[in-house]
Protein backbone atom coordinates (compact mmCIF):
# COMPACT_ATOMS: atom_id res chain seq x y z
CA UNK A 1 0.00 0.00 0.00
CA UNK A 2 1.07 3.05 -0.86
CA UNK A 3 1.66 6.03 0.94
CA UNK A 4 -0.16 8.36 -1.33
CA UNK A 5 -4.05 6.93 -0.59
CA UNK A 6 -2.97 6.75 3.22
CA UNK A 7 -4.79 10.14 4.02
CA UNK A 8 -7.72 10.76 5.85
CA UNK A 9 -9.31 12.04 2.96
CA UNK A 10 -8.43 8.92 0.75
CA UNK A 11 -9.53 6.91 3.79
CA UNK A 12 -12.95 8.11 2.84
CA UNK A 13 -12.50 8.04 -0.55
CA UNK A 14 -12.19 4.22 -0.78
CA UNK A 15 -15.56 4.30 1.49
CA UNK A 16 -17.05 5.94 -0.70
CA UNK A 17 -15.94 4.33 -3.93
CA UNK A 18 -16.62 0.54 -2.48
CA UNK A 19 -20.25 1.32 -1.19
CA UNK A 20 -22.14 1.16 -4.09
CA UNK A 21 -21.27 -2.63 -4.83
CA UNK A 22 -21.11 -3.71 -1.00
CA UNK A 23 -24.66 -2.36 -1.96
CA UNK A 24 -25.39 -4.16 -4.25
CA UNK A 25 -23.62 -7.54 -3.22
CA UNK A 26 -26.01 -7.11 0.14
CA UNK A 27 -29.58 -6.43 -1.30
CA UNK A 28 -29.01 -8.85 -4.45
CA UNK A 29 -26.88 -11.98 -3.37
CA UNK A 30 -27.17 -11.54 0.63
CA UNK A 31 -30.12 -10.50 1.50
CA UNK A 32 -31.49 -13.59 -0.82
CA UNK A 33 -29.47 -16.13 0.90
CA UNK A 34 -30.81 -14.79 4.03
CA UNK A 35 -34.27 -15.04 3.13
CA UNK A 36 -33.81 -18.75 1.51
CA UNK A 37 -32.62 -19.55 4.79
CA UNK A 38 -35.80 -17.91 6.18
CA UNK A 39 -38.07 -19.39 3.73
CA UNK A 40 -36.59 -23.04 4.23
CA UNK A 41 -37.69 -22.95 7.68
CA UNK A 42 -41.61 -22.91 6.26
CA UNK A 43 -44.28 -24.32 4.31
CA UNK A 44 -44.96 -21.55 1.94
CA UNK A 45 -47.03 -20.99 -1.40
CA UNK A 46 -47.56 -17.78 -2.13
CA UNK A 47 -51.32 -18.37 -1.47
CA UNK A 48 -51.46 -18.75 2.01
CA UNK A 49 -49.39 -16.68 4.66
CA UNK A 50 -45.46 -18.52 5.44
CA UNK A 51 -46.13 -21.23 8.20
CA UNK A 52 -43.51 -22.28 11.05
CA UNK A 53 -42.18 -25.61 10.13
CA UNK A 54 -38.77 -25.90 11.52
CA UNK A 55 -36.43 -28.72 10.19
CA UNK A 56 -39.39 -30.51 8.37
CA UNK A 57 -38.53 -29.93 5.19
CA UNK A 58 -34.84 -30.90 5.34
CA UNK A 59 -36.81 -33.89 6.94
CA UNK A 60 -38.74 -34.76 3.99
CA UNK A 61 -36.04 -33.98 1.37
CA UNK A 62 -33.97 -36.95 2.75
CA UNK A 63 -37.15 -39.43 2.49
CA UNK A 64 -38.28 -37.75 -1.06
CA UNK A 65 -37.95 -40.40 -3.64
CA UNK A 66 -37.25 -37.67 -6.31
CA UNK A 67 -34.98 -35.93 -4.55
CA UNK A 68 -32.84 -38.74 -4.19
CA UNK A 69 -33.59 -39.87 -8.17
CA UNK A 70 -32.66 -36.19 -9.08
CA UNK A 71 -29.11 -36.22 -6.63
CA UNK A 72 -27.78 -39.72 -7.88
CA UNK A 73 -28.76 -38.63 -11.64
CA UNK A 74 -26.27 -35.44 -10.75
CA UNK A 75 -23.87 -37.16 -9.67
CA UNK A 76 -23.80 -39.71 -12.41
CA UNK A 77 -23.92 -37.51 -15.14
CA UNK A 78 -20.95 -35.20 -13.60
CA UNK A 79 -19.13 -38.80 -12.93
CA UNK A 80 -19.61 -39.39 -16.53
CA UNK A 81 -18.90 -36.01 -18.11
CA UNK A 82 -15.75 -35.16 -15.80
CA UNK A 83 -13.25 -37.36 -16.91
CA UNK A 84 -13.96 -36.69 -20.74
CA UNK A 85 -13.69 -33.10 -20.53
CA UNK A 86 -10.44 -33.07 -18.51
CA UNK A 87 -8.61 -36.01 -20.01
CA UNK A 88 -10.50 -35.15 -23.90
CA UNK A 89 -9.49 -31.24 -23.31
CA UNK A 90 -5.46 -32.25 -22.04
CA UNK A 91 -4.77 -34.61 -24.79
CA UNK A 92 -5.98 -32.26 -27.05
CA UNK A 93 -4.22 -29.58 -25.61
CA UNK A 94 -1.15 -31.44 -25.70
CA UNK A 95 -1.67 -31.48 -29.96
CA UNK A 96 -2.02 -27.85 -29.54
CA UNK A 97 0.23 -26.36 -27.05
CA UNK A 98 2.37 -25.41 -29.82
CA UNK A 99 2.02 -22.34 -31.82
CA UNK A 100 2.12 -23.39 -35.55
CA UNK A 101 -0.82 -21.65 -37.75
CA UNK A 102 -2.79 -24.34 -37.96
CA UNK A 103 -2.68 -25.38 -33.83
CA UNK A 104 -3.93 -21.52 -33.47
CA UNK A 105 -6.96 -22.31 -35.93
CA UNK A 106 -7.73 -25.52 -34.07
CA UNK A 107 -7.70 -24.02 -30.80
CA UNK A 108 -9.73 -21.43 -32.03
CA UNK A 109 -12.16 -23.83 -33.67
CA UNK A 110 -12.45 -26.02 -30.22
CA UNK A 111 -13.13 -23.10 -28.43
CA UNK A 112 -15.54 -21.62 -30.42
CA UNK A 113 -18.65 -23.69 -28.74
CA UNK A 114 -17.69 -22.22 -25.00
CA UNK A 115 -18.74 -18.69 -26.28
CA UNK A 116 -22.19 -19.38 -27.58
CA UNK A 117 -25.08 -20.07 -24.98
CA UNK A 118 -25.81 -23.53 -23.30
CA UNK A 119 -29.27 -23.14 -24.56
CA UNK A 120 -28.52 -22.48 -28.12
CA UNK A 121 -26.49 -25.64 -28.23
CA UNK A 122 -28.74 -27.62 -25.99
CA UNK A 123 -31.36 -26.76 -29.22
CA UNK A 124 -29.14 -27.87 -31.52
CA UNK A 125 -28.39 -30.96 -30.29
CA UNK A 126 -31.93 -31.54 -29.45
CA UNK A 127 -32.42 -31.02 -33.12
CA UNK A 128 -29.36 -33.49 -34.13
CA UNK A 129 -30.73 -36.25 -31.63
CA UNK A 130 -34.49 -36.03 -32.83
CA UNK A 131 -35.32 -39.57 -33.59
CA UNK A 132 -36.89 -38.84 -36.87
CA UNK A 133 -35.49 -35.31 -38.36
CA UNK A 134 -32.48 -36.14 -36.56
CA UNK A 135 -28.79 -36.10 -38.26
CA UNK A 136 -27.42 -38.30 -35.79
CA UNK A 137 -29.62 -41.01 -36.67
CA UNK A 138 -29.54 -40.77 -40.15
CA UNK A 139 -25.75 -40.73 -39.89
CA UNK A 140 -25.68 -43.75 -37.89
CA UNK A 141 -28.20 -45.52 -40.45
CA UNK A 142 -25.82 -44.50 -43.39
CA UNK A 143 -22.79 -46.13 -41.85
CA UNK A 144 -24.92 -48.78 -40.52
CA UNK A 145 -23.90 -48.64 -37.10
CA UNK A 146 -27.39 -48.88 -36.27
CA UNK A 147 -30.26 -50.98 -38.29
CA UNK A 148 -33.25 -48.37 -37.62
CA UNK A 149 -33.69 -45.37 -35.79
CA UNK A 150 -32.73 -44.87 -31.87
CA UNK A 151 -35.05 -42.55 -29.52
CA UNK A 152 -32.51 -40.86 -27.89
CA UNK A 153 -34.14 -38.31 -26.00
CA UNK A 154 -36.76 -38.91 -23.18
CA UNK A 155 -37.21 -42.50 -23.47
CA UNK A 156 -34.23 -43.84 -21.25
CA UNK A 157 -32.60 -42.01 -18.93
CA UNK A 158 -29.49 -43.66 -19.42
CA UNK A 159 -29.56 -42.77 -23.23
CA UNK A 160 -30.14 -39.18 -22.57
CA UNK A 161 -28.04 -39.06 -20.25
CA UNK A 162 -25.33 -40.19 -23.05
CA UNK A 163 -26.88 -37.68 -25.47
CA UNK A 164 -26.44 -34.53 -23.27
CA UNK A 165 -23.47 -35.60 -22.59
CA UNK A 166 -22.05 -35.68 -26.19
CA UNK A 167 -23.25 -32.22 -26.37
CA UNK A 168 -21.45 -30.90 -23.34
CA UNK A 169 -18.99 -32.30 -23.84
CA UNK A 170 -18.96 -30.47 -27.91
CA UNK A 171 -19.76 -27.17 -26.34
CA UNK A 172 -17.09 -27.12 -23.10
CA UNK A 173 -14.16 -29.40 -24.10
CA UNK A 174 -12.28 -25.89 -25.34
CA UNK A 175 -12.95 -24.41 -22.04
CA UNK A 176 -10.37 -27.20 -20.22
CA UNK A 177 -8.32 -26.73 -23.60
CA UNK A 178 -7.46 -23.54 -23.32
CA UNK A 179 -6.59 -23.19 -19.78
CA UNK A 180 -4.49 -26.30 -20.75
CA UNK A 181 -2.66 -24.76 -23.41
CA UNK A 182 -1.89 -21.67 -21.25
CA UNK A 183 -0.47 -23.82 -17.95
CA UNK A 184 1.75 -25.98 -20.48
CA UNK A 185 3.18 -22.91 -22.82
CA UNK A 186 4.61 -21.67 -19.13
CA UNK A 187 6.38 -24.32 -18.27
CA UNK A 188 10.16 -24.00 -18.47
CA UNK A 189 11.52 -24.39 -22.10
CA UNK A 190 14.72 -25.49 -20.75
CA UNK A 191 13.15 -28.18 -18.84
CA UNK A 192 11.56 -29.61 -21.85
CA UNK A 193 14.43 -29.24 -24.00
CA UNK A 194 16.79 -31.03 -21.34
CA UNK A 195 14.64 -34.15 -21.45
CA UNK A 196 14.79 -33.98 -24.45
CA UNK A 197 18.54 -33.96 -24.58
CA UNK A 198 18.21 -37.06 -21.72
CA UNK A 199 16.32 -38.89 -24.74
CA UNK A 200 12.32 -38.61 -22.69
CA UNK A 201 9.76 -39.84 -25.25
CA UNK A 202 6.89 -37.52 -25.82
CA UNK A 203 4.69 -39.66 -23.35
CA UNK A 204 7.40 -39.93 -20.84
CA UNK A 205 7.69 -35.75 -21.14
CA UNK A 206 4.12 -35.60 -20.89
CA UNK A 207 4.04 -38.33 -17.55
CA UNK A 208 7.11 -36.90 -15.69
CA UNK A 209 7.65 -33.27 -16.51
CA UNK A 210 4.06 -31.71 -18.37
CA UNK A 211 1.52 -33.24 -16.25
CA UNK A 212 3.13 -32.74 -12.32
CA UNK A 213 3.77 -29.02 -13.49
CA UNK A 214 0.24 -28.35 -14.68
CA UNK A 215 -1.29 -30.19 -12.02
CA UNK A 216 -2.54 -27.47 -10.33
CA UNK A 217 -4.20 -25.87 -12.80
CA UNK A 218 -5.54 -29.74 -14.07
CA UNK A 219 -7.23 -30.02 -10.10
CA UNK A 220 -8.50 -26.28 -10.70
CA UNK A 221 -10.39 -26.77 -13.55
CA UNK A 222 -11.48 -30.22 -12.80
CA UNK A 223 -13.22 -28.06 -9.78
CA UNK A 224 -14.76 -25.56 -11.95
CA UNK A 225 -15.52 -28.35 -13.92
CA UNK A 226 -17.77 -30.29 -11.24
CA UNK A 227 -19.21 -27.21 -9.59
CA UNK A 228 -20.62 -26.73 -13.20
CA UNK A 229 -22.14 -29.91 -13.89
CA UNK A 230 -23.62 -30.39 -10.13
CA UNK A 231 -25.60 -26.92 -11.35
CA UNK A 232 -26.86 -28.65 -14.55
CA UNK A 233 -30.29 -27.57 -15.60
CA UNK A 234 -30.10 -25.82 -19.03
CA UNK A 235 -29.06 -28.88 -21.20
CA UNK A 236 -31.99 -31.07 -19.31
CA UNK A 237 -34.85 -28.90 -19.43
CA UNK A 238 -34.41 -27.94 -23.19
CA UNK A 239 -33.31 -31.87 -24.15
CA UNK A 240 -34.95 -33.73 -21.75
CA UNK A 241 -37.62 -31.82 -19.96
CA UNK A 242 -36.38 -34.03 -17.52
CA UNK A 243 -38.33 -37.31 -19.17
CA UNK A 244 -38.99 -40.20 -18.81
CA UNK A 245 -41.20 -39.47 -15.67
CA UNK A 246 -38.10 -36.91 -13.90
CA UNK A 247 -35.87 -39.38 -14.28
CA UNK A 248 -33.37 -36.97 -15.85
CA UNK A 249 -34.37 -34.15 -13.88
CA UNK A 250 -30.97 -32.67 -12.51
CA UNK A 251 -30.77 -31.43 -9.04
CA UNK A 252 -31.34 -27.95 -10.05
CA UNK A 253 -33.98 -28.73 -11.89
CA UNK A 254 -36.12 -30.33 -8.99
CA UNK A 255 -35.45 -27.24 -7.19
CA UNK A 256 -36.78 -25.36 -10.07
CA UNK A 257 -39.89 -27.80 -10.16
CA UNK A 258 -40.17 -27.43 -6.58
CA UNK A 259 -40.44 -23.50 -6.24
CA UNK A 260 -41.95 -22.34 -9.58
CA UNK A 261 -44.58 -25.03 -10.98
CA UNK A 262 -45.58 -26.59 -7.76
CA UNK A 263 -44.85 -23.38 -5.72
CA UNK A 264 -43.28 -25.06 -2.91
CA UNK A 265 -41.51 -22.36 -1.67
CA UNK A 266 -40.27 -23.72 1.56
CA UNK A 267 -39.71 -26.86 0.33
CA UNK A 268 -37.53 -25.25 -2.81
CA UNK A 269 -35.52 -23.35 -0.09
CA UNK A 270 -34.39 -26.08 1.72
CA UNK A 271 -33.15 -28.00 -1.30
CA UNK A 272 -31.68 -25.02 -2.44
CA UNK A 273 -29.56 -25.17 0.66
CA UNK A 274 -28.60 -28.52 0.60
CA UNK A 275 -27.40 -28.18 -2.84
CA UNK A 276 -25.49 -24.85 -2.00
CA UNK A 277 -23.84 -27.43 0.72
CA UNK A 278 -22.70 -29.55 -1.46
CA UNK A 279 -21.31 -27.68 -4.25
CA UNK A 280 -19.75 -25.70 -1.01
CA UNK A 281 -17.67 -28.51 -0.41
CA UNK A 282 -15.98 -28.37 -4.38
CA UNK A 283 -15.30 -24.55 -3.93
CA UNK A 284 -13.83 -24.41 -0.75
CA UNK A 285 -11.53 -27.18 -1.95
CA UNK A 286 -11.41 -24.95 -5.03
CA UNK A 287 -10.52 -21.69 -3.03
CA UNK A 288 -7.94 -22.87 -0.72
CA UNK A 289 -6.18 -24.54 -3.92
CA UNK A 290 -6.16 -21.32 -6.21
CA UNK A 291 -4.58 -19.61 -3.11
CA UNK A 292 -2.26 -21.97 -2.99
CA UNK A 293 -1.57 -21.30 -6.50
CA UNK A 294 -1.00 -17.65 -6.20
CA UNK A 295 1.15 -17.92 -2.33
CA UNK B 1 10.38 -46.61 -17.91
CA UNK B 2 9.20 -49.80 -18.32
CA UNK B 3 7.23 -48.85 -21.46
CA UNK B 4 10.48 -48.07 -23.15
CA UNK B 5 11.51 -51.97 -22.35
CA UNK B 6 8.22 -53.41 -23.56
CA UNK B 7 8.85 -51.11 -26.79
CA UNK B 8 5.89 -49.31 -26.49
CA UNK B 9 7.61 -46.28 -26.26
CA UNK B 10 9.85 -46.00 -28.98
CA UNK B 11 13.38 -44.15 -27.96
CA UNK B 12 14.25 -41.57 -29.61
CA UNK B 13 16.51 -42.28 -32.72
CA UNK B 14 14.03 -45.29 -33.64
CA UNK B 15 11.51 -42.38 -33.15
CA UNK B 16 12.92 -40.62 -36.11
CA UNK B 17 11.98 -43.27 -38.59
CA UNK B 18 8.36 -43.92 -37.62
CA UNK B 19 8.28 -39.91 -36.85
CA UNK B 20 8.50 -39.49 -40.08
CA UNK B 21 4.46 -40.35 -40.79
CA UNK B 22 3.76 -38.42 -37.37
CA UNK B 23 3.30 -35.14 -38.49
CA UNK B 24 0.99 -36.10 -40.95
CA UNK B 25 -0.80 -38.62 -38.61
CA UNK B 26 -0.70 -35.59 -35.79
CA UNK B 27 -2.34 -33.07 -38.75
CA UNK B 28 -5.25 -35.87 -40.04
CA UNK B 29 -5.97 -36.30 -36.17
CA UNK B 30 -6.68 -32.14 -35.50
CA UNK B 31 -8.48 -32.05 -38.92
CA UNK B 32 -10.77 -34.63 -37.73
CA UNK B 33 -11.37 -33.49 -34.08
CA UNK B 34 -11.84 -29.59 -36.14
CA UNK B 35 -14.87 -31.36 -38.32
CA UNK B 36 -16.31 -32.91 -35.26
CA UNK B 37 -16.72 -29.05 -33.66
CA UNK B 38 -17.77 -27.58 -36.81
CA UNK B 39 -19.96 -29.98 -38.36
CA UNK B 40 -23.36 -29.40 -35.92
CA UNK B 41 -23.18 -25.60 -36.44
CA UNK B 42 -22.58 -26.08 -40.33
CA UNK B 43 -25.68 -28.48 -40.12
CA UNK B 44 -27.59 -26.06 -38.49
CA UNK B 45 -26.94 -23.16 -41.09
CA UNK B 46 -27.79 -25.34 -43.76
CA UNK B 47 -30.99 -26.61 -41.64
CA UNK B 48 -32.26 -23.23 -41.15
CA UNK B 49 -31.33 -22.40 -45.04
CA UNK B 50 -33.72 -25.49 -46.01
CA UNK B 51 -37.49 -24.88 -47.44
CA UNK B 52 -40.30 -25.70 -44.37
CA UNK B 53 -41.02 -29.03 -45.82
CA UNK B 54 -36.86 -30.24 -46.54
CA UNK B 55 -36.67 -28.80 -42.94
CA UNK B 56 -38.98 -31.33 -41.54
CA UNK B 57 -37.84 -34.26 -43.96
CA UNK B 58 -37.47 -37.73 -42.36
CA UNK B 59 -34.86 -38.74 -43.19
CA UNK B 60 -33.49 -35.56 -43.32
CA UNK B 61 -31.54 -34.01 -45.54
CA UNK B 62 -27.66 -33.44 -45.64
CA UNK B 63 -27.42 -30.57 -47.68
CA UNK B 64 -30.68 -28.17 -49.06
CA UNK B 65 -31.13 -29.32 -52.18
CA UNK B 66 -32.81 -25.36 -52.62
CA UNK B 67 -32.29 -22.43 -50.32
CA UNK B 68 -34.62 -20.53 -48.93
CA UNK B 69 -34.80 -17.60 -45.89
CA UNK B 70 -38.47 -19.17 -45.11
CA UNK B 71 -37.14 -20.39 -41.67
CA UNK B 72 -36.22 -16.66 -41.10
CA UNK B 73 -39.14 -15.07 -41.91
CA UNK B 74 -41.19 -17.43 -39.78
CA UNK B 75 -38.98 -16.60 -37.02
CA UNK B 76 -38.99 -13.21 -37.53
CA UNK B 77 -42.47 -13.25 -36.76
CA UNK B 78 -43.11 -15.75 -34.22
CA UNK B 79 -45.15 -14.74 -31.54
CA UNK B 80 -44.46 -11.13 -30.13
CA UNK B 81 -42.06 -10.76 -33.14
CA UNK B 82 -38.27 -11.36 -33.21
CA UNK B 83 -37.02 -7.60 -32.38
CA UNK B 84 -39.02 -7.43 -28.96
CA UNK B 85 -37.12 -10.53 -27.91
CA UNK B 86 -33.67 -9.74 -29.68
CA UNK B 87 -34.62 -5.98 -27.83
CA UNK B 88 -35.01 -7.73 -24.02
CA UNK B 89 -31.61 -9.76 -24.56
CA UNK B 90 -29.80 -6.93 -25.96
CA UNK B 91 -31.46 -4.30 -23.14
CA UNK B 92 -30.23 -6.74 -20.35
CA UNK B 93 -27.09 -6.99 -22.05
CA UNK B 94 -26.24 -3.34 -21.94
CA UNK B 95 -27.34 -2.87 -18.27
CA UNK B 96 -25.52 -6.06 -17.48
CA UNK B 97 -22.13 -4.22 -18.52
CA UNK B 98 -23.13 -0.93 -17.30
CA UNK B 99 -23.89 -1.99 -13.76
CA UNK B 100 -20.65 -4.56 -13.89
CA UNK B 101 -18.65 -1.40 -14.87
CA UNK B 102 -19.78 1.36 -12.81
CA UNK B 103 -20.25 -0.97 -9.79
CA UNK B 104 -17.11 -2.54 -10.68
CA UNK B 105 -14.39 -0.31 -10.95
CA UNK B 106 -14.80 2.28 -8.64
CA UNK B 107 -14.79 -0.77 -6.01
CA UNK B 108 -12.28 -2.38 -7.84
CA UNK B 109 -9.90 0.66 -7.22
CA UNK B 110 -10.70 0.47 -3.77
CA UNK B 111 -9.89 -2.74 -3.39
CA UNK B 112 -6.41 -2.46 -5.16
CA UNK B 113 -5.38 1.10 -3.64
CA UNK B 114 -7.37 2.24 -0.93
CA UNK B 115 -7.13 1.15 3.60
CA UNK B 116 -10.11 -0.04 3.92
CA UNK B 117 -11.93 -0.87 7.38
CA UNK B 118 -12.71 -4.55 7.48
CA UNK B 119 -10.59 -5.14 3.51
CA UNK B 120 -10.85 -9.38 3.74
CA UNK B 121 -14.03 -9.08 4.99
CA UNK B 122 -15.24 -7.18 2.58
CA UNK B 123 -13.70 -8.69 -0.82
CA UNK B 124 -15.18 -11.86 0.39
CA UNK B 125 -18.61 -10.37 0.67
CA UNK B 126 -18.10 -9.29 -2.54
CA UNK B 127 -17.58 -12.88 -3.67
CA UNK B 128 -20.44 -14.32 -2.19
CA UNK B 129 -22.04 -15.16 -5.26
CA UNK B 130 -19.00 -17.59 -5.82
CA UNK B 131 -20.08 -19.74 -2.21
CA UNK B 132 -23.74 -19.62 -2.86
CA UNK B 133 -24.68 -20.35 -6.95
CA UNK B 134 -27.12 -18.12 -8.16
CA UNK B 135 -28.87 -21.20 -9.46
CA UNK B 136 -29.98 -21.84 -5.40
CA UNK B 137 -30.98 -17.91 -4.63
CA UNK B 138 -33.54 -17.57 -7.74
CA UNK B 139 -36.94 -18.49 -5.10
CA UNK B 140 -35.73 -15.69 -2.57
CA UNK B 141 -34.65 -13.53 -5.61
CA UNK B 142 -37.82 -14.01 -7.23
CA UNK B 143 -39.99 -13.26 -3.70
CA UNK B 144 -38.41 -10.20 -3.38
CA UNK B 145 -38.06 -8.98 -7.40
CA UNK B 146 -41.92 -9.62 -7.00
CA UNK B 147 -42.61 -7.37 -4.30
CA UNK B 148 -40.43 -4.85 -6.00
CA UNK B 149 -41.85 -4.39 -9.30
CA UNK B 150 -38.71 -6.24 -11.11
CA UNK B 151 -39.93 -9.12 -12.36
CA UNK B 152 -40.70 -9.28 -16.18
CA UNK B 153 -37.98 -6.79 -16.68
CA UNK B 154 -34.73 -6.19 -18.02
CA UNK B 155 -33.87 -3.66 -15.48
CA UNK B 156 -34.45 -7.02 -12.73
CA UNK B 157 -32.89 -9.54 -15.06
CA UNK B 158 -29.84 -7.30 -15.84
CA UNK B 159 -29.28 -6.99 -12.34
CA UNK B 160 -29.37 -10.69 -11.41
CA UNK B 161 -26.96 -11.06 -14.55
CA UNK B 162 -24.57 -8.25 -12.88
CA UNK B 163 -24.61 -10.54 -9.60
CA UNK B 164 -24.15 -13.87 -11.06
CA UNK B 165 -21.21 -12.29 -13.03
CA UNK B 166 -19.90 -9.99 -10.07
CA UNK B 167 -17.33 -12.14 -8.80
CA UNK B 168 -15.29 -12.62 -11.81
CA UNK B 169 -15.53 -8.90 -12.47
CA UNK B 170 -14.35 -7.40 -9.48
CA UNK B 171 -11.60 -9.89 -9.09
CA UNK B 172 -10.53 -9.12 -12.75
CA UNK B 173 -10.83 -5.29 -12.24
CA UNK B 174 -9.18 -5.06 -9.01
CA UNK B 175 -6.29 -7.16 -10.55
CA UNK B 176 -6.28 -4.70 -13.49
CA UNK B 177 -5.71 -1.46 -10.78
CA UNK B 178 -2.57 -3.72 -9.01
CA UNK B 179 -1.15 -4.01 -12.73
CA UNK B 180 -0.71 -0.57 -12.99
CA UNK B 181 2.68 1.61 -12.26
CA UNK B 182 1.87 3.13 -8.77
CA UNK B 183 4.51 6.15 -9.78
CA UNK B 184 1.64 7.99 -12.22
CA UNK B 185 -0.61 8.21 -9.61
CA UNK B 186 2.03 9.72 -7.28
CA UNK B 187 2.86 11.99 -9.41
CA UNK B 188 -1.00 12.71 -10.35
CA UNK B 189 -1.06 13.68 -6.65
CA UNK B 190 1.68 16.19 -6.55
CA UNK B 191 0.43 17.80 -8.96
CA UNK B 192 -3.11 18.06 -7.18
CA UNK B 193 -5.51 15.86 -8.41
CA UNK B 194 -8.20 14.29 -6.29
CA UNK B 195 -8.54 10.36 -5.92
CA UNK B 196 -11.52 10.29 -8.36
CA UNK B 197 -9.83 12.76 -10.75
CA UNK B 198 -7.16 10.45 -10.25
CA UNK B 199 -9.24 7.37 -11.16
CA UNK B 200 -10.83 8.97 -14.39
CA UNK B 201 -7.83 10.48 -16.01
CA UNK B 202 -4.85 8.32 -14.98
CA UNK B 203 -6.22 4.85 -13.97
CA UNK B 204 -8.95 4.46 -16.10
CA UNK B 205 -7.21 4.57 -19.41
CA UNK B 206 -4.90 2.24 -18.56
CA UNK B 207 -7.12 -0.07 -16.96
CA UNK B 208 -8.74 -0.80 -20.73
CA UNK B 209 -7.75 -4.52 -21.32
CA UNK B 210 -9.45 -5.16 -17.79
CA UNK B 211 -12.89 -3.15 -19.00
CA UNK B 212 -12.96 -5.24 -22.41
CA UNK B 213 -12.28 -8.65 -20.58
CA UNK B 214 -15.06 -7.99 -18.39
CA UNK B 215 -18.00 -6.62 -20.48
CA UNK B 216 -17.26 -9.15 -22.62
CA UNK B 217 -17.73 -11.93 -20.04
CA UNK B 218 -20.47 -9.71 -18.93
CA UNK B 219 -22.20 -9.39 -22.31
CA UNK B 220 -21.81 -13.22 -22.88
CA UNK B 221 -23.07 -14.49 -19.93
CA UNK B 222 -26.44 -12.04 -19.42
CA UNK B 223 -26.89 -12.81 -23.60
CA UNK B 224 -26.55 -16.48 -22.98
CA UNK B 225 -27.86 -16.73 -19.02
CA UNK B 226 -31.04 -19.41 -19.38
CA UNK B 227 -32.47 -20.65 -15.35
CA UNK B 228 -32.86 -16.56 -14.35
CA UNK B 229 -34.53 -15.46 -17.69
CA UNK B 230 -37.00 -17.92 -17.15
CA UNK B 231 -37.62 -18.08 -13.65
CA UNK B 232 -38.07 -14.02 -14.01
CA UNK B 233 -39.34 -13.80 -16.94
CA UNK B 234 -43.46 -14.95 -17.20
CA UNK B 235 -44.97 -12.83 -19.61
CA UNK B 236 -44.06 -13.56 -23.09
CA UNK B 237 -43.33 -10.13 -24.83
CA UNK B 238 -40.88 -9.97 -21.69
CA UNK B 239 -38.73 -13.03 -22.74
CA UNK B 240 -35.12 -12.97 -23.65
CA UNK B 241 -33.95 -14.92 -26.91
CA UNK B 242 -33.15 -18.20 -25.03
CA UNK B 243 -36.29 -18.25 -23.26
CA UNK B 244 -38.28 -17.57 -26.86
CA UNK B 245 -36.06 -20.41 -28.45
CA UNK B 246 -36.89 -22.78 -25.88
CA UNK B 247 -40.79 -22.51 -26.58
CA UNK B 248 -40.74 -22.41 -30.00
CA UNK B 249 -39.04 -26.18 -29.58
CA UNK B 250 -42.73 -27.22 -29.33
CA UNK B 251 -43.82 -24.44 -31.92
CA UNK B 252 -44.98 -27.38 -35.13
CA UNK B 253 -45.61 -26.53 -38.35
CA UNK B 254 -46.75 -29.11 -40.88
CA UNK B 255 -47.67 -31.46 -37.74
CA UNK B 256 -43.52 -32.08 -36.12
CA UNK B 257 -41.26 -29.51 -34.74
CA UNK B 258 -40.59 -26.55 -36.67
CA UNK B 259 -36.62 -27.56 -37.27
CA UNK B 260 -36.17 -25.18 -40.02
CA UNK B 261 -37.35 -22.18 -37.64
CA UNK B 262 -35.55 -23.22 -34.48
CA UNK B 263 -32.24 -23.62 -35.99
CA UNK B 264 -32.38 -20.34 -37.74
CA UNK B 265 -32.97 -19.08 -33.87
CA UNK B 266 -29.97 -20.84 -32.78
CA UNK B 267 -28.17 -18.76 -35.98
CA UNK B 268 -29.64 -15.67 -34.72
CA UNK B 269 -28.50 -16.40 -31.12
CA UNK B 270 -24.80 -17.44 -31.69
CA UNK B 271 -23.87 -15.10 -34.11
CA UNK B 272 -23.03 -12.04 -31.78
CA UNK B 273 -21.57 -14.86 -29.21
CA UNK B 274 -19.25 -16.10 -31.99
CA UNK B 275 -18.14 -12.62 -33.92
CA UNK B 276 -17.45 -10.82 -30.73
CA UNK B 277 -15.09 -13.72 -29.52
CA UNK B 278 -13.31 -13.58 -32.66
CA UNK B 279 -12.74 -10.22 -32.65
CA UNK B 280 -11.42 -10.08 -29.08
CA UNK B 281 -10.17 -13.30 -28.48
CA UNK B 282 -6.94 -11.72 -26.51
CA UNK B 283 -9.43 -10.75 -23.73
CA UNK B 284 -11.65 -14.05 -23.68
CA UNK B 285 -8.41 -16.00 -23.09
CA UNK B 286 -7.17 -13.38 -20.79
CA UNK B 287 -9.87 -13.41 -18.91
CA UNK B 288 -10.14 -17.13 -18.49
CA UNK B 289 -6.63 -17.65 -17.56
CA UNK B 290 -6.43 -14.97 -15.03
CA UNK B 291 -10.14 -15.25 -13.78
CA UNK B 292 -11.48 -18.67 -14.25
CA UNK B 293 -9.41 -20.56 -12.32
CA UNK B 294 -7.64 -18.67 -10.35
Amino acid sequence: MSNIYRTKQSRRAGVLLIAPAVVFVGLFTLVPFLVMIWVSFHNWSLITPPKWVGLKNFEKAFSDRQFWISLTFTLKYTALLTPILMIGGYLIALLVAQNTPLRRVMRTVVFTPVVIGLGASSLLWYWLFATDAGLINKVLLDLGLISERVIWLGTDATRSNLAVIASITWKVIGFGMILFVAAIQSIDGEIIEASKIDGASFWQRVWHIILPLTLKTVLLVTLVSVIGSLLAFDQFYIMTAGQPRNQTATSVFYVYLNSFPYLKLGYGAALSLILAGIVLVFTVAQMMLSRRAQG
Amino acid sequence: MTLVAKGLVVPQDRGWRIGRGLPYLLAAVMVLICLLMVLPLVAAFLASLKTPAEAAAVPPTYLPHSLSLDSYQRLWAYQAGMPVYLWNSFATAMLTIAFTLALGIPAGFALARFPLPMKEGLFVLLLLALIVPYQALLTPTFLMFAKLGLTNSVLGLAIIHTAIQFPFSIYILRNGFESIPIELEEAAVIDGCTPFQILLRIALPMLMPAVVTVSLFAFITSWNEFLGALVMMSKQDSFTLPLILAAARTETSLGGTDWGMLQAGVMISIIPCVAIYLLLQKYYVAGLTKGAVK
